[in-house]
This record gives structure tokens, sequence and C-alpha cells, in this order.
């Protein structure tokens, strides 16, 4: 035993340098384009550098960011959850209801969060205890809780929301920060922790990577992936509190087709749509950056529809930029 | 049946080499038409990779193939089929949505003059086909609707399809019940008469003496004998299989055993494994022998929590444990080192540090939160320990050779400090020098009181390791050998379900 130790040879702990691994990595590339965007942004309108201009502007990434951050986790663990928007519809319009009934905004609160837990809950049965693929699942209950709350609504709309529950869409913290960047704020720190820091994070990498060897190494896969469905729904609870806030009613149609843009800001942020990998700054900087190209175009009246082709050429060329410069790095060296 | 007939297929001088083991070194194989001749070897002689440069899968490092009397060369599976070699497998690749007829054709089906698919004249084929080998399905029928043994007769109307010349089988019988074996016969009866070269390749002497003509024997990548099976005996061919030079010194060992570590009583499943009952010595290696497909690593992934057994208790130290995950196995002090190290033993994209640490991060972390100097110091410790080769902990696992990353596993579990450690095939497909270091290893936990059990296939690792082998056959524990009555010889003949009276009376 002991002359094995001795004639072992020494290997370091990493080669890299930290600098040289931040330098390299996605959420630097992702940085520089952020930058890019924010520069080019002030130059194109007068009104972009406006402090109350750009609190506005967080409004198009924070509800979405919510999301994104339980979303990356799940990606990164190798499922995909595509209700998230559907389980804001059901959420709003739960709350909605309790209006009706004279709930106050505590109430509201508990609710919009319970029903986003028992719709992440509802999809992770499916998928965790049943061993369905998760995107057919949730395509299924993207109809379904949507549909529920299409029943309950029909073409109306619930409101009358107590003043106080503006707050989380309507409110500031502190001068121009407003209630909902500051949750997203400190969600984005808390899912950091939790995917970098813990235990928890390194088995959603494990499984990610393989899940089969994750189990074959003592980690209890399908709890793990139930709990991050279990975030996903409640995250989307969350989202739901802010965004029935900011708009102080409900209808069915609330969110509709969000889940892509939460996919888009995921993937954006490089976290590979494969799992495996991926961080939570590249989300947060991701979120930047589609907040800031929307805001941009809505400066200078792009419509709608033409902000969408952005966004898609946007996350296209990002993810193709890398893969484009290996090629040609190869073809000089091969030439 | 002369001997001077020249041979359809002749592999000469075949030399095949995969990073760091030689799978096939200069062999000899003939097939002659209208003929029988069987491979015969143990688990790893080389007999698989003989059938992968045989249908043009592999491309052979060295060596002529001839087919009669010229070199070929096979580029791909395409080229061996033209060239008339037809391969079934032990699993043939078939498409259940397909009809039989679809599958027959598939790749080659009739066209009409538009280019699109003839069916008529493909079921009419098919049809044709099918009589011609006995089988009274529709040649419309879907194949998911099929048993095993029907499937292996589109297996085989496939790969008469193409009008080969040869047919190789491989493992034909593994999942046939004794009716439908006899009808297997009869086929090759039939295929023979029509003059086809046939290359049977069993580990079920009964059979090899029931339809074979002749033989050739390989035993770890080398050719060792050929010849007529009339001129030959079980006892004779079982002596070609085992017998071996000693290349490999296994290290010494003074067992040193002690109590009961583990008990296992009944264990059960309804289709893989009945009836395992044995205890585990604190420091002893034990030996589980027997043929692929024996359920000696269903059993063991029962035993890890990874398949539920339908009956049995496992008692550790004298307490019944329930496990029921491999989570629960290893806070049992109960891991395993899988067979398949790229699915289920590393994880590819983590780096060598997190996969070793993966099963202790529970020790490492404090409160839930990872401390990486405490992972690295763990990873540190257990890979000096194993004289791992890399360039830094840091670097992904996949990167890694195959020695090394059996390495890694292996540090991942002891790093759990268990008192069980289950290895599956521990040295398949790793170099020399990584095997002597793992066998070295094995003997040094076993002194230091750690309970080994080694699933092998290799019969000199599991002779030079164990100090008691238990050899299992159709899910069943044919017998427990140690001492004097272990020896290659009888391993291969309880594997094989050869009982010591049928060898007297042969």
């Amino acid at each position: 035993m002991s002359d094995t130790t001795m004639t072992a040879r020494f290997v370091p702990n990493r080669l890299n340098s930290r600098a040289s691994r931040i330098l390299r990595s996605w959420e630097s590339l992702l940085l520089v384009v952020a930058v890019g965007i924010f520069v080019l942004n002030s130059f194109a309108s007068p009104y972009f550098l406006n402090a109350w201009n750009l609190s506005d502007a967080t409004y198009n990434f924070t509800e979405k960011g919510m999301i994104a951050f339980a979303m990356a986790l799940l990606i990164i663990s190798g499922e995909i959850d595509l209700s998230v928007a559907s389980i804001i519809a059901l959420a709003s319009t739960a709350m909605g209801l309790a209006v009706q009934y004279g709930a106050g905004t505590p109430e509201l609160v508990v609710i919009g969060l319970t029903v986003g837990l028992l719709c992440g809950a509802f999809n992770a049965i499916f998928v965790t205890v049943l061993g369905l693929p998760s995107i057919v699942v949730t395509i299924g209950t993207m109809s379904l809780f949507r549909g529920i709350s299409y029943i309950i609504l029909g073409d109306g709309a619930y409101g009358g929301y107590p003043d106080s529950f503006a707050w989380f869409g309507q409110g500031y913290i502190y001068w121009v920060f407003t209630a909902e960047i500051g949750i997203f704020a400190v969600i984005a720190v808390i899912y950091g922790v939790v995917l970098h820091k813990t235990n928890f994070g390194r088995a959603v990498y494990a499984i990610g990577n393989n899940s089969t060897g994750a189990l074959f190494s003592g980690i209890r896969v399908q709890r793990v992936k139930f709990i991050l469905f279990l975030l996903t729904g409640l995250m989307s609870g969350v989202a739901a509190i802010c965004l029935t806030s900011r708009l102080g009613s409900t209808r069915p149609s609330i969110a509709t087709g969000m889940e892509l843009n939460v996919v888009t800001m995921v993937v954006l942020g490089g976290i590979n749509i494969l799992g495996g990998s991926g961080s939570i700054p590249g989300v947060v900087i991701a979120a930047f950056v589609m907040g800031l190209v929307t805001f941009g175009l809505g400066l200078l009246n792009v419509p709608g529809i033409v902000m969408s082709i952005f966004i898609g050429l946007l996350l296209i060329g990002v993810i193709a930029l890398p893969r484009l410069w290996t090629m040609l790095a190869a073809k000089r060296r091969s030439a | 049946m002369t001997e001077s007939a020249m041979p359809v297929v002749s592999m000469d001088a075949i030399t095949k080499t995969f990073p760091g083991v030689k799978a096939l070194d200069a062999v000899q194989l003939d097939l002659y038409a209208g003929q029988v001749t069987a491979l015969v070897g143990e688990n790893g002689a080389g007999k698989s990779t003989t059938v992968k440069i045989l249908t043009g899968i592999y491309y052979p490092d060295g060596g002529t193939i001839r087919i009669d009397g010229e070199p070929v060369t096979f580029s791909n599976a395409n080229a061996a089929a033209d060239a008339g070699i037809t391969a079934i497998h032990q699993e043939t690749v078939l498409f259940d949505e397909l009809s039989v007829a679809e599958n027959i054709f598939i790749g080659h089906a009739p066209r009409t003059r538009w280019g699109l698919i003839d069916k008529v004249e493909m079921q009419r084929g098919a049809s044709k086909l099918l009589q011609s080998i006995g089988a009274t399905f529709h040649p419309s029928t879907r194949l998911r609707d099929l048993g095993i043994a029907n499937k292996h007769l589109v297996a085989i109307a496939r790969a008469l399809s193409v009008d080969a010349r040869v047919v190789i089988m491989d493992e034909p019988t593994a999942a046939l019940s004794h009716k439908e074996i006899e009808e297997l016969y009869e086929l090759i009866e039939t295929l023979k008469a029509q003059g086809k070269a046939i290359l049977f390749i069993s580990h079920k002497f009964d059979e090899i003496f029931r339809i074979a003509d002749r033989y050739t024997v390989f035993r770890d990548g080398a050719f060792v004998g050929a010849g007529f099976i009339a001129d030959t005996d079980q006892d004779a061919l079982i002596k070609l299989m085992v017998g071996r030079t000693v290349d490999h010194i296994f290290p010494e060992r003074t067992p040193n055993v002690a109590e009961d570590v583990l008990q296992v009583v009944g264990y059960a499943h309804p289709t893989e494994f009945a009836d395992i009952n044995f205890t585990l010595k604190r420091g002893e290696i034990l030996g589980f022998y027997g043929l692929v497909g024996a359920g000696r690593s269903e059993f063991m992934q029962s035993l890890f929590g990874i398949t539920k057994p339908s009956k049995g208790v496992c008692k550790i130290n004298g307490r019944i444990r329930i496990i029921r995950s491999p989570a629960d196995a290893v806070a049992n002090g109960i891991v395993y080192v899988p067979e398949d190290r790229g699915k289920q033993g590393a994880i590819m994209g983590l780096p060598i540090f997190q996969n070793v640490t993966l099963p202790s991060l529970g020790r490492t972390s404090k409160s839930g939160f990872l401390r990486l100097a405490e992972e690295f110091k763990l990873a540190r410790q257990y890979s000096e320990r194993l004289d791992l080769r890399a360039a830094s902990l840091d670097q992904d696992v996949g990167n890694l050779s195959g020695g090394n990353q059996q390495k890694v596993v292996i540090a991942k579990w002891l790093a759990t400090q268990p008192q069980v450690i289950i290895m599956d095939e521990p040295t398949k497909g790793i170099d020399i020098g990584s095997k002597a270091a793992v066998h070295e290893f094995m003997a040094e936990l076993a002194a230091q009181g750690l309970s080994v059990i080694m699933v092998s296939s290799e019969i000199p690792e599991v002779i030079g390791m164990s100090d008691r082998v238990i050899v299992m056959r159709d899910g069943r524990i044919e017998a427990e050998l140690q001492g004097d009555d272990l020896s290659p010889e009888t391993l291969v003949r309880h594997a094989a379900g050869i009982s010591d009276t049928q060898m007297e009376e042969a």
C-alpha cells in the first residue's frame, strides 16, 4: 500500500487558472454581447440612457427570468417543462377567483404559490413515477392547465385585486429598482447558490450528464427530478403573482407563449438543451440581453413580430458562433 | 466431406488490436461448403470479433480473408453481404414495427420500374423463403406479433434472401425452447444440403456435437486447434478451450477470512434468477463464474438496489437490511463496480474529482454545501492509492483510458468506505498493466478486511483471484467450488451444465 502511494505520480488539482477558465467561458462571450447591445442601443435612441426608462425595461425579462432559473436546473438535469406559461394562467385564474370571494393579499400569494406547486407536482408524478418523457407530459399539461382557465373564465376577466397586491408588479424597493427586479435578483442568488454550491446542484449536473451513472452512484435520481419540477411550478407561481399584480387583471390568455421565451432565455444563457452543463450567471446575462434587445427595438418602434424575429436570430447566431469559429479554425489549420 | 476440398471462406493470420488489447492474434478459420464449423472458446476468446470481421463491421489490422481462394477486403458491412456472407447475431437487428416481408427484404427490396418497392414481388419472395425453411406464418405479419423462435426464422430468411453462401449463427439457440432448437437443427440440415457453409458459435457442447462437422478453437484471441468433430470428444475440446500458458501472475494471497458480513437468502426474480443463497465473509474474495446470460449481473444489480427482487432477504452483519435503491445499498456499505463502465460507472462530462466524490458528498460537504478543498483532498487520496494517470483531477473522465476510468470508478466506491464491493467484470477491456494493478488492489482490499464479490468470465482471473467460486447457470447457483475442486475444467462443466456422471458415461 505505502509503496504505491510513494510511486504514484503527482496529479495536479487543476491545470487552468481560474482567470483563464472565466475568460474562455460562454458567460464572458455573452457579457460582451450584452455590453455591445447596450452601447448600440444608447446610440440608436436618445431615450435609452434614462434610469426610469431602463427601470421599465426590466419588466421585459423579470417574470420570465424567475422561471428561467428553475427551468435552467430542469434542463441541466435532462428534463423540460413546457407548461410554465399555462401554470401562470391557472395560478392567476385561481387568484382572480379567490378575489371574488374576498381574499386579501396574503391569501392570494399563498394561493398563487400553492397552485404553482400543485401543477409542478402533477407534472412530476407523470415524469418521475410513471417514467414518461417530460416533453410529452408538459405539452399535455400546457393545454390542460390553460384549458381549465378557459373553462372557468371563458371570455371574461377577473379584476378587483386589492391595492396592496399591486406592490409585486408595480412597486419599487428603492429609487428606480422595482419589486420585480428585487425578487428576480433574490431568486437568481438562491438558484446560483443551489446549483453551484450545494450537493443538490452537483446531483443535478451528474443526472444531466448520465442519469444511469448517477443512479448507479447512489443518487436518488427520481427524487431530485421531482423536486426540480416542484421548483419550476413554484417559480411559475411567483411569476403568476408578479404578472397578475402588474396587469391588475386575469384573462385566460395571460402569458401565452411565454414558455418559449423562457426556454430561449435558458438556452441563450449557455445551458445545454441536451442537459449536463450551463450556469446561472449565464442565464442572468441572457435575461438582460433579451430585455435590452426587446426594449431597444421597442424604442425604435419596431413591431412585436419583427422583435421576435430578432430574438430568434440572436439565439441562433449566438449558439452558432462558437461552432462556426471552431470550424473556421479547423479549416485554416488543415489548409 | 473430403479433406482436400477448398474452403469457401478462409481467414488467414487475421489480427485485430483494440487500444491496449490484442483481440485476435493471427487466427486461422476455414469454412467449407455444405458443412457446419463450430467456433469454440471462452468468453473473450475472440469469437465475436471474428464474426464482426467476417461481416465487415471491423477491419482487420493484419492477415487475409480469402473467398474461393481469392483475397478480398470488406470495407463495410454491405461489401461482406455482397460477397455472400451473412450473420444471424445473438440479438439480430430486426424491426418490430415492420412486416415479416419488409424485414426480410429491407435494404434490398425488389423495385418496380418506377423505383418504388414492388410489394407484390416482395410478398411472393418472402413466402417462398419462409416456405423453404418451414415457417408457417404469413409474410405480412407484423414482426412484433411473433415469438422469439419465429423471429429467428425471419432472421434466417433474411440471411437467405441475400443469396448467402456463408451463414454465421452466433449463439442461435440461446433464447429457444427444446422443440424450437430441434427445428433449428432441421433447418441447419436443409442449409447444409443447399451447400451453404455454416459457422456455428455456441457454448453448449451437446449442440456442437449434435450439429457440427468441424470445430475450430480460439483461446485468448489465438488459434489453438481445429479438426473434425468425429475425431474428438468433449474432454479434448474443453482442454483446448481452457488449457493455457501462464502469462499473468496473480498476487499471492493468504486468505484471512473471519466472520460473515453478507448473507443472501432465497433471492429470486421473476425472469432473471432464482434461489440464490450464499454467505460472504470478511476479507474474502468470492468469484461468480458463469456463461454470459447466466444471471450474474442481474442478481448483483438487484443486490445493489437497481432492480427489485421478487423474494429474498439480505442480511448485513447479521441484520436484515432492505435495499430499495443504490442509495440504500451504499448507505449499508454495499457498492457495485458495473461492467458497463461508460454508461453505469463513470459519468462522462464530469471531472475526475466530482466522479470520485459523488457518493461521498455527504462527508465532504457541510450542511449540504460543497467544500471543494475537501473534495480534492478525498479524490487525491484515492486516486493516488490507485495510481491514477491523468493530467489533472479537473480533467473530464471521458478523456481517460478504459483502465483509468475503471480506477476512477473503484476510487469512487472506496471513498465511501464500503464493507462489500461487487466488481462486475472488473478487468474487461482494459490493458494488461491496469489489469495487474486492479488484481493487486483487489488482493490488498481483501487483506484489509473488505469483502469482494468478483463477477468474471475470465477463467484465469476467477481461479487466480477467488478464495471460493460460485458458478451460476440459467439464473441459479449450479455449484460452489473451492480448493482442489476449483479447476478450469470444473468451472466450464458446471457453467455449461455438463454433470460429472454424464462425462463418465461419455
